[in-house]
C-alpha cells in the first residue's frame, strides 16, 4: 500500500489550506462581507470549512497513489474531449445510479432515496449556511417573503402559497427520503449473511446510523415548531448541529468519501470508450481481444511503479496475457512440473 | 463447542491435476453469500488440443496483493486473517485494473454493475471456522481446505507451494498449490 497514506503529506496539507481559504473568500464575497450570514448557522459553516479541508487533504493524498494519479491525468484530458458523453454519464451514473440497479432493485431504491435526499438537502443548506441565499420578510408586509441570492432579490412569494410550502418543507421531504433509504440499506446489512460476514461497524453500519441521526434530528426541529410550540427548539437544534457536524467532519475519513470519489467512474467509462477506438489488446495464448491496448500499457507502468515487475526474459510481459490466458499459464506450468516429476498425482 | 472464529490452523490447498471438470465447485461457489449468487471460481481446459485436463482457479489471496496496489479507488483490502476481500462496493468504480493485473487472472468485472468481484474465500464461512463452499463439494479434493497435517497425510508425495515466479517477480500467496515432493516454487512461463 502507498506509504503516503500513513504519513503527513506536505503538498496535500498546502492544497487543503488553499481550498479552505478559497472557500472562506467565496463565503465572504457571496455573503456581502459576511453581512448575510445567519448567526444560527455559524457552527455549520465551521463544519463545512473543516470538511473541505479534510476532503481536499484526503483526495490529494489519494491522487498521489500511482494508479489514481494516472487515471486522473488520463481522465481529465479525455473528459474534456467528450463533453456530451460526460453529461450522459453524469446523469446515468451519478444522478440515477443505474449501476446500482443491476446490483439489486431494493438496493437501488434505498441508495437513490438516500443520495437524492442528501444532495437536495446539501443543495439547500450549504448556500444558506454560506449566506449566499436567504429568506427575508418583504418590507412593509407580514405575509410576503423575498428570496435573496448573493445579496440580490431573486424572487418573492406569499406565505401559504405552494412555492412557500415547498421551500419551507424541502428539508422535511429530504429527511423522510433519507430515513426510508437508510432503513432499507440497514435492513440489508442486518439480514444478508454475506454482508454480515464482511462488514464492519465503523465502516458500514455507523455511516447509516449517523445519516439517520442527522435526518431524524432535522425532522425533530420541524416537529418541535409544528407541534410543540418550539419548547424543545434549543435541544433539537443543538443535537442536529452536533450530528451534522459529525457527518461533515467524518466525510474524509469514512465511507462518505465515496461521494466525492464516485465521479471518477465517469472518467473510467470515457477512458474505456477512447481506448476501444485506439485498439484492443489480443492475448497471445487465447488469441482473443480482452482489454484496450491503452489500459494494458498503463498497467505496465502502474505495476512497475507499485513495485511489481511482470516483464519476462524473452521481452514479453505477463500483463500481455488475458485473465483466462494467465489462468491457463499457471495450469500449464503446474502440469509441466508434475510431468517432469514423472507422476501426475502425489 | 462450535467454533465461530476464523481457524488459523486451516489452509487452502489446490491441485489442478486432480480437477475432473465436474463444475460442482462452480455451483457451490454461487451459494456463497458473499458473492450474491454469482460464481467466482474459474474452470476451463488447460490445453484442449493436447490434453483433456481441466483446471480450477480460486483467488490465491496474495501476501502483497497486486489487485489492491493497482486499485485507484482503494477498494480492495486484505483483512486481519490475510483474506483479500472483494472490492468495497461503495468505492469500486469498475476500472478493471485489478482484473487485468492479477497475475492469476482471478477478479471478474461485472459490466452492468460497474463492479469488480472475486473469491472472498467464502469469508462468511471461513470467518466462522467452516470450509469454503467449493472445498466442501470437490469430489476429487482438487480443492482441499484443512490443516497442513491433514494434507501431509493425504498427499505424502506432494508438497504445498505458495511461491510463484513470474519473470523477475515473486508472488507469495495464502493459498497453496500441491506440487511434486520437494518443490519450493512454481515458475510460470
Amino acid at each position: 500500500m502507498a506509504k503516503s497514506e500513513n504519513t503527513l503529506s506536505r503538498s496535500a496539507l498546502v492544497k487543503a489550506i488553499i481550498a479552505s481559504v478559497l472557500l472562506i473568500i467565496l463565503v465572504f464575497l457571496g455573503s456581502g462581507n459576511f453581512r448575510e450570514l445567519d448567526a444560527a448557522l455559524i457552527p455549520y459553516l465551521l463544519g463545512v470549512i473543516l470538511a473541505v479541508f479534510g476532503i481536499t487533504y484526503r483526495l490529494s493524498v489519494w491522487l498521489q497513489r500511482p494508479p489514481t494519479r494516472l487515471y486522473w491525468k488520463r481522465m481529465g484530458k479525455l473528459s474534456l474531449a467528450h463533453p456530451i458523453k460526460f453529461i450522459q454519464l453524469l446523469f446515468r451514473n451519478l444522478i440515477f445510479q443505474k449501476f446500482i440497479y443491476s446490483r439489486g432493485k431494493d438496493r437501488w431504491i434505498g441508495h437513490f432515496l438516500m443520495s437524492i435526499g442528501c444532495i437536495a438537502a446539501f443543495g439547500v443548506t450549504i448556500p444558506l449556511t454560506f449566506g449566499w441565499i436567504g429568506f427575508v420578510l418583504k418590507s412593509g408586509s407580514l405575509t410576503g417573503y423575498e428570496a435573496h441570492m448573493f445579496g440580490f432579490k431573486a424572487m418573492s412569494f406569499q406565505l401559504g402559497s405552494f412555492i412557500a410550502y415547498m421551500l419551507f418543507h424541502v428539508l422535511i421531504f429530504c429527511s423522510i427520503a433519507v430515513i426510508i433509504g437508510a432503513m432499507i440499506m440497514l435492513r440489508r446489512r442486518m439480514t444478508e449473511e454475506g454482508l454480515v460476514a464482511t462488514q464492519t461497524f465503523e465502516g458500514d453500519l455507523l455511516p447509516l446510523l449517523l445519516i439517520i441521526a442527522v435526518a431524524a434530528t432535522g425532522l425533530g426541529i420541524a416537529f418541535d415548531y409544528m407541534f410543540l410550540d418550539g419548547k424543545v427548539h434549543q435541544f433539537m437544534s443543538v443535537t442536529h448541529a452536533v450530528t451534522v457536524i459529525l457527518f461533515l467532519l467524518w466525510i474524509p475519513f469514512g465511507k462518505f468519501i465515496h461521494i466525492v470519489q464516485r465521479p471518477m467512474q465517469i472518467g473510467v467509462n470515457i477512458y474505456k470508450m477512447e481506448g476501444e477506438k485506439q485498439g484492443m489488446a489480443v492475448c497471445p495464448l487465447t488469441k482473443e481481444e480482452f482489454a484496450t491496448k491503452m489500459h494494458i500499457a498503463d498497467l505496465k507502468e502502474v505495476t512497475l511503479e507499485t513495485g511489481f515487475d511482470f516483464r519476462l526474459k524473452n521481452g514479453d510481459n505477463h500483463l500481455n496475457y488475458s485473465p483466462e490466458g494467465k489462468r491457463s499459464l499457471l495450469a500449464k506450468a503446474h502440469l509441466k512440473a508434475r510431468e517432469d516429476a514423472g507422476s501426475y498425482f502425489g | 463447542m462450535v467454533t465461530t472464529e476464523y481457524n488459523k490452523n486451516m489452509q487452502f490447498f489446490t491441485d489442478m491435476q486432480r480437477c475432473i471438470g465436474c463444475h460442482a465447485c462452480e455451483v457451490a461457489c454461487a451459494e456463497c453469500e458473499t458473492n450474491g449468487q454469482d460464481t467466482m471460481i474459474h474452470i476451463h481446459y488447460v490445453d484442449r488440443a493436447n490434453t483433456i485436463q481441466t483446471t480450477m482457479q480460486v483467488c490465491m489471496h496474495c501476501d502483497d496483493p497486486v489487485c489492491a496496489n493497482v486499485c485507484p479507488a482503494n477498494a480492495i483490502v486484505k483483512n486481519a486473517n490475510g483474506v483479500v476481500l472483494s472490492a468495497n462496493t461503495s468505492r469500486c468504480f469498475g476500472c478493471s485494473n485489478c482484473v487485468m493485473s492479477c497475475p492469476f487472472g482471478v477478479p471478474i468485472k461485472k459490466e452492468e454493475s460497474e463492479l469488480m468481484m472475486k473469491c472472498n474465500m467464502c469469508y462468511d464461512r471461513t470467518g466462522a471456522g467452516l470450509r469454503p463452499m467449493c472445498a466442501t463439494v470437490c469430489p476429487s479434493n482438487a480443492l482441499f481446505y484443512g490443516t497442513p497435517e491433514d494434507i501431509e497425510e493425504r498427499r505424502p508425495h506432494s508438497t504445498p507451494v505458495n511461491k510463484f515466479i513470474i519473470g523477475e517477480q515473486e508472488i507469495i500467496t495464502k493459498v497453496n498449490v500441491m506440487m511434486p515432493k520437494g518443490s519450493t516454487e512454481l515458475t510460470i512461463h
